[in-house]
C-alpha cells in the first residue's frame, strides 16, 4: 500500500486548506447550483427591480429623469382607460383560471383514476397540442371564430343560425375561449400530479367507514387534492393576466387587456416609466387576486369539511 | 487488521457514533449488530470511506485511513440496494472496477468468470441488470466485489431484501464463501438470528455505543446488559442481591432462585447492592411426572402458545415479581398443557447470568 | 353514481381531447386549400402554399435564425438545469426552496413583465438587441423547464451506485463518466429537445428582444397583417407543428426509457 501511504499526505493537505468548506453540504449545494441561482439572478430578479425602479420615475423624450414620483401609479391607477383595461384583464384571467379548473378536474380525475396502463399516453395526448406554437394556435382559434369561419359554417350547415353571426369572434368570450384552450395542460398536470398522491387505501378506508361514491370524493380525494387546485389557478391565473397576443388577435376592442397597453408603452407610445408602472400595478393586483382566490378555496374547503 | 481507534461520528449535537472502539482480526466474519439508528451503518460507511469520523482514526493493516477517498481504500463493499449498474450487464458489472487496473482482456475475463462461479452465475454473464432477480442482483454485487480481492469485504444489510427463505440460503453460502476466499467481512444487520448464525465476532450496539463485542454464543449466554440481553431473543429477567465476593465471580441470592454464583457483571458491584440475573426461556425444561433435577422451581401455566415444533409457555412463580417465559420442545406434550396446570421446572445454575441494567 | 361516472368521464375524457386537438387539426387542412380564406367546403385540394415556402428569403431567414437561438438557448438552459437539478436532487440544504422558487419563477411570472424587464436592463447596459439577446431572454424561460424534466430524471437516481463506483476504485470524474453521465442522458438529451422546442415556438421575448433579426414567430406575426398571406403562415405552422410532434415524441420515449432505468434500479429498495 505505498500509493496509499504517498497519496495520504497531498490529501491531508488539501483538507486542510479547503476541506472545510467543501466538506459541508450546504457549500457544495451552492457552488453547484450558483450559475443557475447568478443567471436568474441577473436576469431575472435584477429587471425586475430596476422596472421597479423605472415606475418611480419619469420619461422626457428620451431621457429618463430619476427624480422620485408617485405619478405613473396615479395615471396606472385613475386613468379611465387603464384602470378599465386592469379591470377587464383581471376579471378575463379570473374567468380563464376559473374554466380551465374546472374543466381539468375531471379530466385529470379520470386520467389518475381510470387511466389504467395508459395513463402516460393520455398525459402525452394532452400536453402535445400546448407544446405547438402558441401564435399559431391563437391565429386558429380566429379562424374557427370568424365571420367566415369553421363555427359560423358549421352552424349554417346544420341550420342553426342562417347567416354567420359575428358574436364568436373580436370579444372578451373569444378571449377567454382561447386562453382556457391554451393553458389547459398546465391546470391538468398539476391537479393529476396531486390526484396520484392521494393514497388510495384512504379511500377505501372512507367506503369502509359508510361513504358513498360522492361523500368520499367530497371529505377525502377532493380536499387532498386541492394543493393541486391551488397551484394551477396560479400557474394560469398570473401568467394570463399578462398576455397581449390573444387579446390582439382575437379580443377587438373590448378584448384590449392590459399587456397590450404595457407593450404600447414600450413601443410606439415610448413611455417606459408608465409602462413600468402598469406592469408593476398589474403584478401586484394579479398577485393579491390570487392570494385572495387561495383564500376563498381554503375557506370553502373549511367549511365543507 | 482493523483499528477502530476511538471513532466519534457528530451531527450538530448528535452523537451516530460515539467514541467507538473495536479490533478486527485478519480472515473474520465480524458482524454490527443493532436497532436502527445505533451507528452501525455509520460505522461501516467510515470505514469504507464514504463518511469521516469527527474525531478518532481508522487503521487498516495498521495504516491510517484518515483522508484516503473511498476508491483508493483496500476495502469494497455490498450496498443494501445493491447498486447494481443498470445500464450495464452483469459481467460489465462484475468487470467494472477491474477496468480500473488495466489488466489484459485475458486476465480479466478469468477473474470476471472466477468470481461469477464463485457465487453461482456463471453462464449469466450477458444477463441485463435490470432483468435480475432479487437474489440475483444480490449475488453480482457480491462477486462485483469479491473481484477485486479487497482486505476487506463490507457488507451493508446485504440479506434485508430478501425475502425470508431466501435469506436463509444466502446465510449458509455467504458464511461458506467468506470460509473460502478468507477474507475479512463485516456484516451490518439488524437481525441478531443473522449475527449469531454466521459471525465470529458481534459488536452489539446502542445509540452510538458499542455494548458488548463476543463471539455469537457469549453474546447470546452472557450478555453484559439488559438492553443487549433482549435485543437477541427473550430473557427472563429476576431481581437479586449480592451477597459475597471471591475473584470475578460473586454470589448472589434470588427472588425464587435461590443463592447462586455468576460471573461479575460490572465492576461497582459490592455485596449488598441490588442487580439482575437472566434466563433464556429456553434453559428452564418442565419436569415430567416424577423427573427431577438438582434445581427446580414450581409454578403455575397462565398461558400457552402453540408455535408447531415448539410451545410457549407463561408460567407464574411464587415470589417472582413477572411470570417466567419457558420454551418447551413439543416431544412430550407440552402443547398440551392445560392453562392453571402446576408444573415444576429445572434449569441449570450456570444458565443464570448475573447483568448490569 | 358509479356507473355514471364510468360512463361519462371516458365521454368527458374523449370530448376534452377534442376540443384540445381541435384547433390544431384546421392548420394543416386549411394550409392544403386553394382559396386563401379559410373556410369550408374546401375549394380544391393544393400543394402551392408548401412549394412557396423555400421561395421567401425572409422566411429562410427566420428559420435559420430560429434554429440557431433554439440550439443555443437548449445547450446553455441544460447546462444551467443540470447544475440546478443536481444540487437540488442531490442535496439538503439551506434555502433549497427559495432557490427552486426563484429558479421555477419565470414559469408562474406574466411573460410580458419578464420581456420588459429584460428589454430595459439590456438597453441600460447598452447591448443592443439581436439574437444574442433573445438567446438570453430564452435561457430564462427554458430553465424551469429543464430543471423539472432533469430532476425527474436524477431522482430515481440511487446515490449508492456513485458510492459503489467509488468503492470499486473509481475516480469522481470517472465516476460521473462511467455510472452517472450514461444514467442520466436521457434526461439530458429530453431537457434539450423540450428547450429547443419551447425556444423554437417562443414569441413575446423573441418580439421585444429581437432587434431586426427575427425569429419563425416573429416572421409569422409580422406576417398575420395580411390576409392573403395566410395559407403560407399554415403551411410553415403545420411543418413547424410536425417538426413539434417528432421532437416531443422522440423527448417522451426518452424519458420513458429513462424512467423505467431508474424504477429498476429502485427494484432492490423497495
Amino acid at each position: 500500500m505505498t500509493t496509499a501511504a504517498g497519496g495520504s499526505v497531498p490529501y491531508r493537505a488539501r483538507r486542510g486548506t479547503t476541506g472545510t468548506v467543501l466538506q459541508s453540504e450546504t457549500a457544495r449545494a451552492y457552488a453547484l447550483i450558483s450559475p443557475t441561482l447568478l443567471y436568474a439572478l441577473v436576469l431575472l430578479v435584477v429587471p425586475i427591480l430596476v422596472v421597479i425602479a423605472h415606475s418611480f420615475w419619469t420619461q422626457d423624450y428620451l431621457t429618463i429623469d430619476r427624480t422620485f414620483t408617485l405619478e405613473n401609479y396615479r395615471v396606472a391607477l385613475t386613468e379611465p382607460i387603464y384602470r378599465d383595461l386592469l379591470m377587464r384583464s383581471l376579471v378575463i384571467s379570473l374567468l380563464v383560471s376559473l374554466f380551465t379548473v374546472v374543466l381539468a378536474y375531471p379530466i385529470a380525475y379520470f386520467i389518475s383514476f381510470h387511466g389504467g396502463r395508459h395513463k402516460n399516453l393520455w398525459l402525452f395526448l394532452i400536453t402535445v397540442p400546448f407544446w405547438s406554437s402558441y401564435l399559431l394556435r391563437v391565429m386558429s382559434w380566429k379562424v374557427i371564430l370568424g365571420y367566415n369561419g369553421v363555427l359560423n359554417s358549421g352552424l349554417m350547415a346544420v341550420g342553426i343560425i342562417d347567416e354567420p353571426s359575428t358574436a364568436f369572434l373580436y370579444n372578451s368570450t373569444a378571449v377567454v375561449i382561447t386562453l382556457t384552450h391554451a393553458w389547459a395542460a398546465f391546470a391538468i398536470l398539476p391537479i393529476y400530479v396531486s390526484l396520484e398522491k392521494v393514497d388510495r387505501t384512504l379511500i377505501e378506508a372512507a367506503t369502509d367507514l359508510g361513504d358513498g361514491p360522492i361523500r368520499r370524493f367530497l371529505r377525502v380525494t377532493l380536499p387532498l387534492s386541492i394543493p393541486g387546485v391551488i397551484s394551477a389557478l396560479l400557474i394560469v391565473m398570473i401568467p394570463t393576466v399578462g398576455d397581449f397576443v390573444t387579446p390582439r388577435l382575437v379580443g377587438g376592442k373590448d378584448g384590449v387587456m392590459i399587456a397590450n397597453a404595457i407593450q404600447a408603452q414600450f413601443g410606439k407610445a415610448s413611455n417606459w416609466p408608465l409602462g413600468a408602472a402598469l406592469s408593476v400595478t398589474t403584478m401586484a393586483v394579479v398577485t393579491a387576486m390570487a392570494a385572495a382566490s387561495v383564500l376563498v378555496l381554503r375557506l370553502l374547503m373549511r367549511l365543507g369539511r | 487488521m482493523i483499528d477502530i481507534r476511538n471513532v466519534t461520528r457528530s451531527y450538530g449535537t448528535f452523537k451516530a457514533l460515539d467514541d467507538a472502539v473495536l479490533s478486527i482480526r485478519e480472515g473474520e466474519f465480524f458482524s454490527l449488530l443493532g436497532p436502527s439508528g445505533c451507528g452501525k451503518t455509520t460505522l461501516l460507511r467510515m470505514i469504507a470511506g464514504f463518511d469521516n469520523p469527527t474525531s478518532g482514526s481508522i487503521l487498516i493493516d495498521g495504516q491510517s485511513m484518515v483522508g484516503i477517498p473511498a476508491n483508493r481504500r483496500p476495502t469494497n463493499m455490498v450496498f443494501q440496494s445493491y447498486a447494481i449498474f443498470p445500464h450495464l450487464n452483469v459481467e460489465q458489472n462484475v468487470a467494472y472496477g477491474l477496468k480500473r487496473l488495466k489488466l489484459e482482456a485475458a486476465e480479466e475475463r478469468r477473474r470476471v468468470d472466477e468470481a461469477l462461479a464463485m457465487v453461482s452465475l456463471s453462464g449469466l454473464g450477458k444477463r441485463g441488470a435490470t432483468e435480475l432477480s432479487g437474489g440475483q442482483r444480490q449475488r453480482v454485487a457480491l462477486a462485483r466485489a469479491l473481484v477485486m480481492r479487497p482486505k476487506v469485504l463490507l457488507l451493508d444489510e446485504p440479506l434485508s431484501a430478501l425475502d425470508k427463505k431466501l435469506r436463509e440460503q444466502m446465510q449458509v453460502e455467504l458464511r461458506r464463501l467468506q470460509q473460502a476466499v478468507g477474507i475479512t467481512f463485516i456484516l451490518v444487520t439488524h437481525d441478531q438470528y443473522e449475527a449469531l448464525a454466521m459471525s465470529d465476532r458481534i459488536a452489539v450496539m446502542f445509540g452510538g455505543r458499542i455494548a458488548q463485542v463476543a463471539a455469537p454464543k457469549e453474546i447470546y449466554q452472557r450478555p453484559v446488559n439488559r438492553q443487549v440481553a433482549d435485543f437477541l431473543g427473550g430473557m427472563n429477567f429476576i431481581k437479586a442481591e449480592m451477597v459475597e465476593e471471591s475473584g470475578d465471580a460473586i454470589v448472589v441470592d434470588t427472588h425464587g432462585f435461590g443463592r447462586i454464583r455468576t460471573e461479575r457483571p460490572r465492576s461497582t458491584l459490592r455485596p449488598g447492592s441490588a442487580t439482575t440475573v437472566g434466563i433464556r426461556p429456553e434453559r428452564l425444561r418442565v419436569l415430567w411426572d416424577d423427573a427431577t433435577a438438582s434445581h427446580e422451581v414450581a409454578g403455575t401455566v397462565v398461558e400457552r402458545h402453540y408455535f408447531g415444533e415448539i410451545t410457549h409457555l407463561i408460567v407464574d412463580v411464587p415470589g417472582l415479581e413477572k411470570p417466567l417465559s419457558v420454551t418447551e420442545t413439543n416431544d412430550f406434550g407440552a402443547d398440551d398443557l392445560p392453562i392453571g396446570a402446576t408444573i415444576r421446572l429445572g434449569y441449570d445454575p450456570d444458565a443464570l447470568v448475573a447483568m448490569a441494567d | 353514481m358509479r356507473r355514471i361516472l364510468n360512463g361519462w368521464l371516458p365521454i368527458y375524457a374523449v370530448a376534452y381531447i377534442v376540443f384540445l386537438y381541435l384547433p390544431i387539426v384546421f392548420l394543416p387542412i386549411f394550409s392544403v386549400n386553394t382559396s386563401p380564406v379559410p373556410q369550408f367546403p374546401i375549394a380544391d385540394f393544393t400543394l402551392k402554399w408548401y412549394r412557396d415556402l423555400p421561395r421567401t428569403p425572409a422566411l429562410l431567414d427566420a428559420a435559420w435564425n430560429s434554429l440557431v437561438v433554439g440550439v443555443s438557448a437548449a445547450v446553455l438552459s441544460t447546462v444551467l438545469g443540470i447544475c440546478a437539478a443536481r444540487a437540488i436532487t442531490r442535496y439538503r440544504f439551506p434555502g433549497r426552496r427559495a432557490v427552486n422558487g426563484l429558479i421555477m419563477a419565470p414559469l408562474v411570472l406574466p411573460e410580458i413583465v419578464i420581456a420588459i424587464s429584460m428589454l430595459l436592463i439590456m438597453l441600460q447596459a447598452g447591448l443592443s438587441l439581436s439574437l444574442f439577446t433573445v438567446v438570453l431572454g430564452h435561457i430564462l424561460v427554458c430553465i424551469p423547464y429543464s430543471v423539472s424534466v432533469l430532476t425527474s430524471g436524477f431522482e430515481g437516481f440511487d446515490r449508492s451506485l456513485e458510492e459503489a463506483s467509488a468503492d470499486l476504485g473509481e475516480t469522481a470524474f470517472g465516476t460521473f463518466r462511467r455510472v452517472t453521465l450514461p444514467m442520466v442522458a436521457p434526461a439530458i438529451i429530453s431537457s434539450l429537445l423540450v428547450s429547443f422546442t419551447i425556444s423554437l415556438d417562443e414569441f413575446i421575448m423573441a418580439f421585444f428582444l429581437a432587434g431586426t433579426e427575427a425569429t419563425l414567430p416573429v416572421y409569422i406575426w409580422g406576417q398575420l397583417r395580411f390576409a392573403a398571406k395566410l395559407p403560407s403562415v399554415l403551411a410553415l405552422g403545420t411543418l413547424m407543428l410536425a417538426g413539434t410532434f417528432l421532437l416531443l415524441t422522440i423527448a417522451e420515449i426518452l424519458r420513458r426509457r429513462a424512467a423505467r432505468r431508474a424504477q429498476t434500479a429502485g427494484i432492490a429498495l423497495a
